[in-house]
């Protein structure tokens, strides 16, 4: 069995680390301090040698979308996604309320790579207690000189507020969240232009997931060389995976990347409940491409490049497992059924589509469906793919399509 | 001129200019792309996706940045994996476009299909039916038949107010969001938005009032469904049963084209009549909009208050009686006053009708006389907009200032048009005494005191303290257009702030240049042309009239207006009053001549922008009115002058021939038109809405007399107006204007805008009410010089300047021009 890693989980290692005077004994703010002397430019080029990808779902690397601000308008804005909702995924949760400084340090380290004067952490509505838990944090870093005018006697000065969302998942993608962080209703953004070049309040804007933020003191503080000895080439470092559904022990494994299925959920996860026959996978929470539980499958090491074998993406790796009780069709509409309630409506696909595919799916589950409604439902989610004006309506066809190609017998007779 | 791009469209090789959208440029070469969000007057936000199209651009060589070639040494093309939406995508240089590709058109089949599973397919009572974009592109790309089950359809309110004047029916909208993006981008009153989200969001209003907005009714043009209509059309008509006809809106000088619906039916006695009017495109007008005034304002001219007949004042008071009594008593009349003769015409009647009266007028030796209290109609002649104006391209570089008028109130389209001039660069400069909804868009605003427009004027002139900065923008400005209102001012004010304005602009070297020019903001429609024919106004009215052998009033109602023009009349020799209404004024007539009114015939309007344009005839007249050009030939002919009394096209070539400024002019030439941009057209209302393209005329602008008279001057006989002393216990009492007045032609239309119609009230800052003794919702009379209006009640509002109390136009406060006012608590009998 090997351990777990704990780069961004530390606190389950350190008493009281969400304690400023603890963090700080504990190497806190040594990457802060290392970057306020470095050069800007010196920092992202590090984040980008570090090889650091985006913990939100995408995978972009982190470094990249940095170098993508232009310098020739300002001001820049950092933005922190914490708007963790997808389902099955509840890592930022367990670093936010544990171990808060690291992340706070993180933001800071990405304001000062893109000089962001002004830096917002959105937080989805059900972290309002978090969410005044770390404005008492920010108060704390103010009064010790880690945030405010002129920091650590530099000229750099930077200030952090949190906001609360309302509660839409759409939110999380970052143009919604955007449009809702300027107080407008929560719709995604047509791209071009993106966030890096037109962002909050159309300036240049970074918006990075929380678990990304919390990777770089540790990058900062410690290194590339420290980071890169964890996970593979492509996709270094560490990852908290979400494990979720049929296993005997539940909750966040922060392992380096390119373990295998196979060890998070038998040597980690202590196996299928009631030692029951896996089925199915899914990385990325609702939004996932169902994966067969197969040999190959549970082998399969989780990177970002595992796309290309699974034809599944890692996304957040909020691992879903389903195991041989699980109904395939009761599983697509439980996911149908959310993007349907969480649909923004802006563009047509989507909004249309996953209210049409939830009909079929709870006539599907019904026992009463339509001959031609497996069919139907294949089509619908075909006609919405490709079409949408963002990621989500897309995700509404994953489990959907997949479930019907992967698992057809689940649905004959239905 | 922007750079131009070369593209290929369905194989069809395409130039336009660099920025072009992928469904512009189609639109251009004649190639349809279906949209419903899309609009070409808006910004793209790719919500419908139903202009997917397949996007090719060159590949290119990542190493050399040269161009791959395929095998024939031609570009090669990569096409992007996904369909995108070309309502988003600006054309780029050998980008090849596919729009009917099976890919291409089993997604428009895709996202019709969607569409129809939420709409409710009521399309045999929608108003919409019959020129509805999405019943037009169902049939055009959609399945056909539906696989979405009846029993899943969600059922949703269908009759929601959005306001009084606009319901919404929830079931039928698609969420385009173009209502909410014209109120927000076009016209920043973003009073509409979405609520919610997925299939239950919907559109609302946050107003208060609802749908708070002069434009609310261009949104029921665009809405590309039967989601949006007007109180006014709802359930009034099928389109195909409609009839069109251009015509010329009458209710302020901008002179928006538009377009009269007409029906014959049933429940009209079988008469053709007016069912809604439609903004008629003109980009050098209105564009493709109008104000709600102008959309719900035409029921007067069908009231039932018309006069139908000739009267004559007998024993028994005023008598019906037939033209040639009526006509025989006139010329009797007109033979013994002569030149005692004083005509006086309202800036309502068109430019044909005041012709001939001017004609008869001169040719009795008679005086004539203009009804207005704007005045400097001379100034803006001699230095009005340069022929070839086009407000719509007003810009960066170009200076605007608006002084003395609330633009909004006073020309809603006049008011939208400088708006998008400031959002494109130009420099707007706003001069009055108080807030209104043009400071917004203003690089400088001055509110300078009631009565002192002149000195502010002067000091901007001068490049004077605050203002300097203002100055050197005006001075430094490639085109300088200067509106000029009313705001608290009267005829005297109003002339001579003319002159100074008129006085910059020639000062500054730009007049008679295209793009520049002098404006006044006339309280009626025809104000200009009324001067073009040779009517001026009179500062003693009352004189003039009371010293008539016989006043001829026409499309005017002074003695409504002021009981001192009231008490004048009655010394008047004769009174012999032509009009569509018994006014107060035809009401102590001693002859009554019914007119026809502006949808029962032909003529000419001469907009603010000195546009001559034509308006037609769709309705016919009752029996009984002529036109007023008419009328005033059957006059002429019986006192000796021979004039064009049958058609006004041959009373367009007299004008032609006798008014320098309308030299060569005729209806031809008037009704001349060119391609417009964006091309808007009846067959394909799914890409600007369901307004009317213009077949009939975008109309003659003229050349101002700067350009064709540089040495000639302007005089005016009319003096200066004298500071106003406000004695102790009064105070300044500012005339205004609202937009929805009570005056003639509005109040026809009460049943539709009478909820935000201006009432009897005066408006204070709380203070002064408070100095003076008044609370907010008290009622007083007021007492004028020579008048006094009881029951106004008393509204407060923090943005006015103390001391001065403002009074709208229109709602029996006679005041015409600053006056000192005193209050007094209206009395009421105690209670026994």
């Amino acid at each position: 069995m090997s351990d777990q890693v704990y780069l961004l989980l530390r606190h389950r290692e350190i008493p009281d680390l969400d304690r400023l005077e603890v963090y700080r004994q504990n190497e806190g703010f040594q990457g802060f301090e290392k970057a306020l002397q470095m050069k800007p430019a010196d920092v992202v080029q590090q984040v980008k040698d570090s090889g650091l990808r985006g913990r939100g779902g995408a995978g972009f690397p982190t470094g990249l979308k940095w170098s993508f601000l232009p310098n020739n308008l300002w001001p820049h804005y950092v933005v922190a996604n914490a708007d963790e909702s997808e389902p099955g995924t509840f890592k930022d949760r367990e670093i936010l309320e544990r171990n808060p400084l690291q992340f706070l340090e993180g933001l800071m380290i990405a304001c000062y790579a893109v000089q962001a004067n002004t830096g917002y952490i959105y937080l989805r509505g059900e972290f309002w207690q978090i969410a005044a838990w770390l404005d008492e944090k920010i108060a704390e870093l103010e009064q010790a000189g880690l945030l405010g005018d002129r920091i650590l006697g530099t000229d750099y000065s930077l200030r952090l507020y949190t906001h609360l969302g309302a509660g839409a998942y759409i939110c999380g993608e970052e143009t919604a969240l955007l449009e809702s962080l300027e107080g407008k209703l929560g719709q995604p953004r047509l791209r071009p232009p993106f966030p890096a070049v037109e962002g909050l309040y159309g300036k240049p804007t970074v918006i990075n997931n929380v678990e990304t933020l919390s990777n770089l003191p540790v990058i900062l503080g410690k290194g590339n060389s420290f980071y890169r000895q964890y996970g593979t080439d492509r996709s270094p470092g560490t990852k908290i995976f979400c494990l979720s559904g049929r296993v005997n022990r539940p909750g966040n494994y922060e392992l380096p990347l390119g373990r295998t299925f196979r060890e998070l959920i038998y040597e980690h996860g202590g196996g299928i409940l009631e030692d029951g026959k896996i089925k199915a996978i899914m990385s990325a929470g609702a939004s996932s491409t169902l994966i067969v539980a197969d040999e190959k499958a549970l082998d399969t090491p989780m990177t970002y490049e595992m796309t290309d074998a699974l034809g599944a993406p890692l996304g957040s790796a909020s691992v879903i497992i389903l195991d041989e009780t699980v109904d395939m069709k009761w599983l697509v509409h439980k996911t149908v059924s959310f993007f349907r309630h969480e649909s923004c409506g802006k563009c047509t696909p989507c909004r249309e589509g996953t209210y049409w595919m939830n009909h079929i799916t709870r006539r599907l589950n019904s026992g009463q469906p339509n001959p031609e409604d497996v069919e139907l439902l294949v089509d619908v989610a075909r006609e919405i793919q490709g079409k949408c004006l963002c990621a989500l309506g897309e995700f509404s066809t994953m489990a959907v399509l997949s479930g019907i190609e992967k698992f057809r017998s689940d649905f004959n007779g239905s | 001129m922007a750079n131009q791009v070369t593209l290929t469209i369905d194989d069809l090789t395409v130039t336009v200019p660099e920025g072009t959208l992928v469904v512009d440029a189609a639109r251009k070469a004649g190639i349809d792309i279906p949209v419903f969000c899309y609009h070409p007057k808006m910004e793209p936000v790719g919500m419908c996706r139903m202009c997917l199209v397949q996007v090719g651009r060159p590949m290119v060589d990542r190493a050399t940045g040269q161009p791959v070639l395929d095998a024939d040494g031609q570009p090669k093309i990569q096409f992007s994996p996904k369909l995108e939406t070309s309502c988003t995508i600006p054309v780029s240089e050998g980008m090849v476009i596919r729009t009917n590709t099976p890919e291409v058109l089993r997604a428009h089949r895709d996202i019709i299909e969607f569409l129809l599973t939420s709409h409710p397919l009521d399309c045999p009572i929608c108003d919409k039916g019959g020129e509805c974009p999405l019943q037009d592109l169902t049939r055009a790309y959609g399945p056909g038949q539906s696989r979405f089950l009846l029993d899943d359809k969600m059922r949703l309110a269908k009759h929601v107010p959005l306001g009084e004047l606009i319901y919404l029916d929830r079931e039928r909208c698609i969420l385009c969001a173009r209502c909410i993006r014209f109120q927000d981008e076009i016209v920043d009153e973003p009073v509409l938005s979405f609520y919610h989200r997925g299939r239950s969001m919907q559109i609302v209003t946050y107003s208060d009032p609802p749908f708070d907005s002069y434009f609310s009714g261009n949104t029921t043009d665009i809405c590309p469904v039967g989601a949006l209509t007007t109180a006014d059309f709802r359930f009034a008509a099928r389109p195909w049963e409609l009839k069109n006809n251009a015509s010329i809106c009458t209710q302020c000088p901008v002179g928006c084209n538009t377009t009269l619906n007409t029906r014959r039916e049933v429940k009209s006695g079988g008469k053709w009549v007016v069912k809604r009017v439609m903004p008629r495109q003109n980009e050098l007008v209105n564009e493709i909009w109008i104000c709600d005034k102008g959309r719900f304002g035409y029921h007067y001219a069908e009231s039932g208050e018309r006069i139908l007949s000739p009267h004559v004042r007998k024993e028994q008071g005023l008598v019906p009686v037939s033209w040639d009594e009526a006509l025989d008593l006139v010329e009797q009349r007109l033979r013994q006053a002569g030149a005692g003769t004083v005509t006086l015409a309202g800036g309502r009647l068109a430019n044909e009708d005041l012709f001939n009266l001017a004609q008869v007028t001169d040719h009795l030796g008679g005086r004539k006389l203009l009804h207005t209290q704007v005045g400097g109609g001379e100034y803006v002649q001699r230095y009005g907009l340069g022929k070839g104006s086009n407000l719509g391209e007003l810009g960066k570089g170009d200076a605007i200032l608006v002084i003395a008028s609330d633009l909004q109130e006073e020309a809603p389209v006049w008011w939208l048009r400088v708006k998008r001039a400031a959002d494109r660069g130009a420099a707007l400069m706003v001069l009055n005494p108080r807030p209104t909804r043009l400071d917004p868009y203003a690089r400088f605003i001055h509110h300078y005191r009631y009565g002192e427009e002149l000195e502010a004027l002067g000091r901007l002139a001068a490049g004077e303290g605050e203002l300097a900065e203002a100055a050197e923008a005006l001075r430094s400005a490639e085109n300088l257009v200067i509106f000029y209102g009313s705001e608290g001012l009267g005829l005297a004010e109003t002339t001579a702030l003319a002159r100074e304005a008129a006085g910059l602009l020639a000062g500054s070297g730009r007049a008679g240049k295209v793009n520049s020019g002098l404006i006044g903001v006339w309280q009626q429609n025809n104000t200009l042309g009324a001067y073009d024919m040779g009517f001026r106004p009179e500062a003693d009215l009352a004189g003039a009239l009371s010293g008539s052998g016989l006043a001829w009033i026409a499309a005017a109602d002074p003695a409504g207006d002021h009981p001192a023009l009231e008490a004048a009349l009655k010394q008047a020799g004769f009174l012999v009053v032509q009009d569509l209404f018994m006014t107060r004024t035809a009401q102590m007539a001693d002859v009554v001549l019914p007119a026809q009114a502006f949808t029962e015939r032909e003529g000419t309007f001469t907009s603010g922008e000195r546009r001559v344009q034509r308006f037609y005839p769709a309705v016919a007249a009752p029996p009984g009115p002529l036109a007023d050009f008419s009328i005033a030939a059957r006059v002429g002919l019986r006192v000796g002058i021979e004039l064009e009394g049958a058609s006004a096209a041959t009373v367009m070539l007299r004008i032609a021939a006798s008014v320098p400024a309308y030299a060569g002019l005729d209806y031809a030439l008037i009704s001349e038109v060119s391609e417009q941009w964006p091309i808007i057209g009846r067959e394909d209302r799914y890409y600007g809405g369901t307004g009317y393209d213009n077949h009939q005329g975008l109309g003659v602008q003229l050349q101002p007399d700067a350009v064709t008279d540089p040495d000639g001057e302007v005089s005016i006989a009319m003096a200066a107006p004298a500071p106003l002393q406000v004695p102790e216990g009064a105070v300044y009492l500012a005339p205004v204007t609202r937009l929805y007045d009570q005056g003639l032609t509005l109040k026809p239309s009460m049943k539709i805008v009478g909820q935000r119609m201006a009432r009897r009230e005066v408006w204070l800052n709380p203070e002064t009410a408070a100095r003076l003794g008044f609370g907010a919702a008290s009622l007083v009379t007021l007492e004028g010089e020579g008048w006094t209006a009881s029951g106004v009640e008393i509204r407060v509002d923090e943005q006015l300047p103390p001391d001065v109390l403002l009074a709208p136009r229109s709602v029996g406060i006679p005041a015409t021009g600053p006056e000192a006012v005193r209050l007094r608590p209206l009395v009421t009998e105690p209670e026994a």
